[in-house]
């Protein structure tokens, strides 16, 4: 049997986010004080500790600040996607995050390339963001 | 300073803590020592507490007790909190210790240790399916190739180097010649590095005692100084790393040769953790020996090598040498020996200042030591 791929397990600081994503949306929190975005999503900013935030709803759009080929999976659970490709992806909102670039082949990845977000159901209940070449 | 390392390879007979154990009792002995004297423990890596169970092992009831556990750079930002605890005056004789058999348990599973599943990497970087730790320096190795046109065969350069001084230390495990063109066409692991841009799998012990200068210089050897420290950590997850072109290194090192007095121009060996060829270039850049972006360059034709201008991981680095994980500990064991002049056929001549580092984690936690003798 193969292993399942690990999913994220929401908890108080990122269950809305997650349900975000599950809604087809990528949300960010924005500090009400110092308003600076912020990821991964936290109970206080890492800017300025301010508690007050709210939850904006992203274009989906950024760049590739870097990328990686995997030819050897994260275990066996990812065996069969090889090669595949992580990458970060700034947000225009300025904020970076982790993802796979899907929809490019390997050799045609680059650091800068623009990218736009996708979503993928992984199970019932999580549903994951991905990147793809940008629409030109 | 004593040290002393354990029993590297594959050592299945062994136990983990044992192997500390033993690389304690030869750092002790090197030092002229005793088990008695020792009244500080820094350890970790063993169950929950680690200096602890460390402590309970050798039935050493400590002064002053640290298991932080920071990664690879944890042994070498021990010897700041050591020598820190002994100027307070809270420890007199201070014992650095670690093991593991990480290549027996097959434990570095791409895949990762098993995580609480509502930590940051779990639910933002696993489901995404980077290999680790490999995927994370691969991350930092593309993005410095971007903004700086490094290729691969400048980070071949490092392994190549290095495998050259291990071929000159008897226990090292990796000695069979190599060259750029061999690192170029070992397996991709994970764009763009290769296997042989990786370091090895090993299980290994290591240990260091500290002790006061005044106290140091009655004992069996010369003493090795330790002149300037400092440590830092920037992010625990490589996606939350502020730039993947700059590690914690661009802070310890002007801090710790500010301590020391001294410049990287001062430094005549240079021990720095190379859990991968990458880490060894962002870190001398980082470090002062070359500009941001100029770390290829200054690697290239074989710099680094015996007889080369710039001595660099002497004894044959995690990459061939040996890497029970936190390779920190080794860089401080062949610092040590290099200014006592211990070395052999790998000794860099008249070596007066050794700098050794550590980077632990996805190039989260840095640690520079400054050795010295007097």
């Amino acid at each position: 049997m193969t292993p399942t791929k690990p999913l994220p397990q929401p908890d108080a600081e990122s269950r809305e986010f997650w349900e975000g994503v599950k809604a087809r949306q990528l949300r960010l929190q924005r500090c009400r004080a110092c308003r600076r975005f912020r990821f991964y999503p936290r109970a206080v900013c890492p800017h300025c500790l301010s508690g007050e935030f709210e939850w904006v709803v992203t274009a989906g759009k950024g760049t590739v600040y870097s990328y990686t080929v995997c030819y050897r999976p994260a275990g066996e659970a990812f065996a069969a996607d090889v090669p595949y490709i992580v990458a970060l992806v700034d947000l225009a909102e300025g904020v970076r995050l982790m993802s796979n670039l899907i929809g490019c082949p390997p050799d045609e990845a680059e650091v800068g390339m623009p990218v736009e977000v996708v979503f993928e159901d992984a199970s019932p209940d999580i549903t994951l963001y991905k990147f793809r070449p940008a629409a030109p | 300073m004593g040290v002393a390392e354990s029993d590297l390879g594959k050592v299945p007979h062994k136990t983990a803590i044992q192997l500390a154990a033993e690389a304690s009792r030869g750092a002790l002995e090197d030092a002229g020592l005793k088990k008695s004297d020792v009244d500080g423990l820094f350890a970790f890596g063993f169950g929950r507490m680690g200096a602890v169970q460390f402590g309970e092992y050798l039935q050493i009831q400590p002064r002053y007790s640290d298991s932080s556990m920071m990664g690879g750079s944890t042994p070498v930002a021990f010897v700041e909190h050591a020598a820190a605890a002994i100027s307070a005056g809270l420890c007199s004789v201070a014992l650095v210790a670690y093991g593991s058999t990480q290549a027996s348990d097959a434990a570095r599973r791409f895949s990762g240790h098993p995580e609480d599943p509502r930590l940051p990497n779990s639910q933002y970087e696993r489901p995404f399916g980077l290999p680790l730790p490999l995927g994370a320096y691969a991350l930092a190795a593309t993005r410095h190739m971007g903004v700086y046109g490094t290729t691969s065969e400048q980070l071949a350069e490092i392994a190549v180097a290095t495998r050259q001084w291990a071929q000159l230390n008897p226990v090292a495990m990796m000695r069979e010649p190599i060259t750029i063109e061999d690192v170029l066409n070992s397996r991709l692991i994970a764009s763009p590095l290769h296997l042989l841009d990786c370091c090895l799998v090993t299980d290994g012990g290591g240990a260091v005692v500290l002790t006061p200068l005044e106290r140091a210089r009655d004992l069996k050897k010369a003493p090795v100084v330790v002149l300037g420290t400092a440590e830092t950590h920037t992010h625990q997850i490589i996606s939350q790393m502020p730039d993947l072109t700059v590690t914690g290194a661009a802070l310890t090192g002007p801090r710790a040769f500010a301590m020391a007095g001294l410049a990287p121009s001062d430094v005549d060996v240079a021990e720095i953790y190379d859990s991968f060829t990458i880490t060894v270039l962002l870190t001398l850049e980082d470090l002062g020996f070359c500009k941001k972006g100029e770390g290829g360059a200054f690697v290239s034709g074989q710099r680094t090598a015996p007889g080369g201008e710039f001595p660099l991981n002497t004894q044959g680095g995690g990459l061939s040498y040996c890497h029970p994980g936190v390779f920190g500990i080794f860089t401080l064991i062949e610092g040590a020996r290099q200014l006592r002049g211990e070395c052999g056929a790998r000794q860099v001549e008249d070596a007066e200042v050794a700098l050794c580092h550590g980077t632990g984690g996805v190039l989260s936690s840095s640690g520079t030591a400054i050795l010295g003798r007097i």
